[in-house]
Order: C-alpha cells, then sequence, then structure tokens
C-alpha cells in the first residue's frame, strides 16, 4: 500500500431507488459537485438490503459502506426501511464488536429533493473513511500472495495457478 | 427422579399420548449421556437425568429423521424450554404437536456450563409435565445477564478486530454449529447456495468473518443462549460470546427476550416506529 497522503478510500454507496438514489440523481443534475470515491449500488428499497451484502462489500475491497434510503414514514413500500432499521441496529453493534470502526459502516435517511444532503452525507463518509485509512484488516486476508499486497479479492481462478 | 421422568414417559407412551419419547440415555462413559428415541414403553429405562444432560434435545424437533417418529414427548431444561417457544412462535411446530415434560435443574456439566452460572430458568417456562423438585428462578439484572461480555466489550477496535480473526481464522467451515442449533432450520443454509455464492465455502480466513457474523446474525433476537453451537465447535471457537452479544443489543434496543414469553412478537419479524435511530444521519 503506497503512503498515507495518496491514499482515496473506495466507497461503497446502497441506495433505495425511490429516495436516495433520487437524491443523488438531483444532486447530479443541479450539478452539485461530490467526492468521486463512491460506487454507487441501486436497490429497490433498503428493507431488501441483507447485512450480507455490507461484509461482502468489504470482502471485496471497500474502505467504507454508506446504507441510504427513505426517511421514516416515506417508504414506497410502506414499511421496508422500519424493517431494515430494525437489522442495522443489531448489525452495526455485532461489526463493531468484531473490531470493525463504526465509520466505516454508515446509515442515513436521504429523500429525494435532498440533493444537499446527499452531497454533505457521502463527503461526510469519504473524509471520514480517509482519516481512517484502508481497511487493511481485511484486505490482508482477502489478498492471495504477499500480505498487503492491496489487490483485494481476487478469486484463484482469476489469477491462475499459484503454485508455479 | 429418573423413576418419575421413566414413569411419565411408559405413561405418556402406552397411553399413545405420544409416539416417541426424546431424552437422555447412558452414555459410552459415566459423564457422557447422548440422546435417545424411545418408542416402546418397555424402553423406558434407557432413558436417564443427571448433571451431564448437557444437549439441548430440541434441535431433533427439526430433523426430518426424528418427525417421522410421529408425536414426540421431548424432555426439556429450563433453558431448552426457551427453544420451544421460540420454534411455536416461528410456525415451525404446533404447540399440540409436542408433548413437553420439563425437568428442574441446578445446572449441568462438569465443569459447570457457563449458561448455568446465570441461570434463570432452573425451571421452565412452558411444559406439560414437571418432573423434579420446583426451583426457584432468581432474576438477574440486565448487567449481570451480559456480564460476560464485559472484558470483550471493552477491548480496543484494533483488539477486537484481532481477537476476532484469531479466532475465525480457525474455523474449518464443518457446519457443526448451524447443524447444532436448534433454532437453524432453513432447507438451504446460505452457504449451500452458490449462484451467486455469498459466502467462500473453502476454509480460508477469507470468507469466515462473512460465515460467523452471518450465522450469529440470522440468530439474532431468536437465540436462546443454549450454547450448543459453541459446544460442538471442533475449532473451540467463542460463538456464544457474538450470541450473546446480539441478545444483549435485541433486550437493548427492542426489550425482547426470546424464549421467555409466548406472547411476545418476535424481534426480528417486526419494527417499532419509535425504534432507536441515533446511528443513522
Ligand atoms: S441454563 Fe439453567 S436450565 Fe439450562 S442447564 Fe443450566 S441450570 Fe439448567
Ligand atoms: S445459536 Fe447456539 S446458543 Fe443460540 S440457540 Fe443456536 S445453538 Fe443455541
Ligand atoms: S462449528 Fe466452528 S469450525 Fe465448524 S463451521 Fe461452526 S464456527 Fe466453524
Amino acid at each position: 500500500m503506497s503512503n498515507q497522503t495518496t491514499f482515496e478510500p473506495k466507497i461503497v454507496a446502497f441506495l433505495c431507488n425511490w429516495c436516495t438514489y433520487a437524491g443523488a440523481d438531483l444532486a447530479g443534475t443541479g450539478r452539485k459537485q461530490y467526492q468521486a470515491n463512491v460506487r454507487i449500488i441501486k436497490l429497490p428499497c433498503t428493507g431488501g438490503i441483507d447485512p450480507l451484502f455490507l461484509i461482502k462489500a468489504f470482502e471485496r475491497g471497500a474502505d467504507g459502506i454508506l446504507v441510504s434510503g427513505c426517511h421514516p414514514g416515506d417508504c414506497h413500500y410502506n414499511t421496508g426501511n422500519y424493517h431494515a432499521r430494525r437489522r442495522w441496529n443489531v448489525f452495526k453493534p455485532l461489526l463493531e464488536f468484531c473490531g470493525i470502526n463504526p465509520d466505516r459502516i454508515q446509515f442515513s435517511w436521504i429523500s429525494a429533493a435532498e440533493g444537499g444532503k446527499w452531497v454533505e452525507t457521502i463527503n461526510g463518509v469519504i473524509d471520514a473513511v480517509r482519516a481512517l485509512g484502508p481497511f487493511e484488516g481485511y484486505q490482508k486476508i482477502n489478498a492471495i500472495g504477499p500480505a498487503g499486497s492491496g489487490e483485494g479479492f481476487v478469486s484463484s481462478s482469476d489469477k491462475g495457478c499459484e503454485c508455479k | 427422579m429418573i423413576e418419575a421422568l421413566r414413569k411419565k414417559a411408559e405413561e405418556l407412551l402406552r397411553s399413545n399420548t405420544v409416539n416417541v419419547v426424546f431424552g437422555y440415555g447412558e452414555g459410552s462413559t459415566p459423564e457422557r449421556t447422548r440422546p435417545v428415541f424411545i418408542t416402546k414403553p418397555e424402553d423406558v429405562n434407557k432413558l436417564t437425568w443427571n448433571q451431564y444432560c448437557v444437549y439441548n434435545l430440541t434441535t431433533y424437533l427439526k430433523r426430518q429423521e426424528t418427525r417421522k417418529l410421529g408425536k414426540p414427548a421431548i424432555i426439556v431444561k429450563g433453558c431448552d424450554a426457551k427453544t420451544v417457544i421460540v420454534l411455536i412462535k416461528e410456525s415451525q411446530i404446533k404447540r399440540e404437536d409436542v408433548y413437553i415434560l420439563g425437568v428442574t435443574c441446578q445446572g449441568v456439566g462438569e465443569p459447570l456450563a457457563v449458561k448455568c452460572k446465570a441461570c434463570d430458568v432452573h425451571t421452565p417456562r412452558i411444559y406439560d409435565d414437571l418432573v423434579g423438585e420446583k426451583v426457584e428462578n432468581k432474576e438477574l439484572s440486565f448487567d449481570e445477564r451480559y456480564a460476560e461480555l464485559d472484558e470483550y466489550e471493552k477491548m480496543s477496535e484494533k483488539g477486537k478486530w484481532e481477537f476476532w480473526q484469531k479466532q475465525f481464522e480457525k474455523c474449518i467451515k464443518c457446519y457443526a454449529c448451524s447443524n447444532i442449533c436448534p433454532l437453524c432450520f432453513c432447507d438451504r443454509c446460505i452457504v449451500e447456495k452458490n449462484q451467486p455464492q455469498w459466502i467462500d465455502p473453502s476454509a480460508h480466513a477469507r470468507g469466515n468473518l462473512s460465515w460467523n457474523v452471518t450465522r450469529a446474525y440470522h440468530l439474532a433476537g431468536r437465540c436462546i443462549n443454549c450454547e450448543e453451537c459453541q459446544r460442538v465447535c471442533p475449532a473451540d471457537i467463542p460463538l456464544n460470546l457474538l450470541n450473546k452479544k446480539l441478545a444483549k443489543e435485541a433486550e437493548k434496543n427492542f426489550n425482547y427476550r426470546p424464549g421467555y414469553n409466548i406472547d411476545d412478537e418476535l424481534a426480528m419479524s417486526t419494527y417499532n416506529a419509535k425504534d432507536n435511530q441515533d446511528f443513522v444521519k
């Protein structure tokens, strides 16, 4: 891994189609600038986000994650975000218990009208994770070959035979 | 007590109230017991009861092979009885389809199992028949219930990560933990799904966090702390700490304790508009 000053975090954002995704879209059409470290994954509802998605993102090399959906009461499917919130209430502390910094995994409510809040939130997540540095703990395990080669998850079939 | 248990079992089988009794039998050495499935009244002498009856027999309520035996009577300690409550709540069994033979107990295992040190269900909270002297259930405070976690929650973030990675690294993905768990009953576990493959099946440290965390998380608000998963883990991973942590969060946030009250709504299949969201931006 190169030195800290050039580290640019990889952030995965799981966004609900109806609110936050539309909010991020609004920020785009309004030509609001935000840092380019985020990969957005659009999903129908926060209620459909399996916590395993979040672990998988870390496993595949994310340094931080944002999950965001509609404000309580505004869910397109009425209660998806309430159910999601219940899960996060136990899932987040579980990851913290396993030693994952709470700043690496964040949650927000951002509506379709809140382009400004999207910019602020995602910049905040990116800055917080940049300050933490790369999620080396996981990336080291994932790399096949010398520890910390920084390649993230590479399955052995992608790389061909390792034993030569 | 053993005599009372045998007599009751015989009665239930003779009267055809049940077709089979799930109980404990003698093992290969005195410190061992094994599960026995008694279908004939003349076999009830195979039943035993002692401090080595650690297993939670309710795991057999979910198995195809044992379900085929017909309506069971099952011997449960206080902790095991909580499983039956959860299984009924989760529509896995009907109350009338199982005969609950509760036994009171003062603790099992040699040395005494951790769960017994903080036990508040010496007398089961649900049963059709109770065998043994009633034991007063002492009420424990929230802090007392989760005292086991204190030293682990206090560790630094790095310390926690290193501790758990060292534990998870040992996991050989044998799935004994989920096989034994009476509340792990999906026909097809997420680890068996390979299109897409969410959890790496190899015993490489890479996918072990996802497996161990997912197993624990799927038991959130459901695990009744029988400690069976930890007991069978060949790698000695303290799975119980993860289960306890989730139980603590479920109780703290939703004021819910699985298996205590058959009228409570299941914590993770409902929500409250007022649920905590301090951590949401
Ligand atoms: S936890 Fe309680 S009911 Fe269960 S074995 Fe120990 S003492 Fe008995
Ligand atoms: S997760 Fe472990 S302690 Fe909890 S119910 Fe299952 S086997 Fe028992
Ligand atoms: S029993 Fe232990 S070694 Fe086996 S899969 Fe579960 S945690 Fe891993």
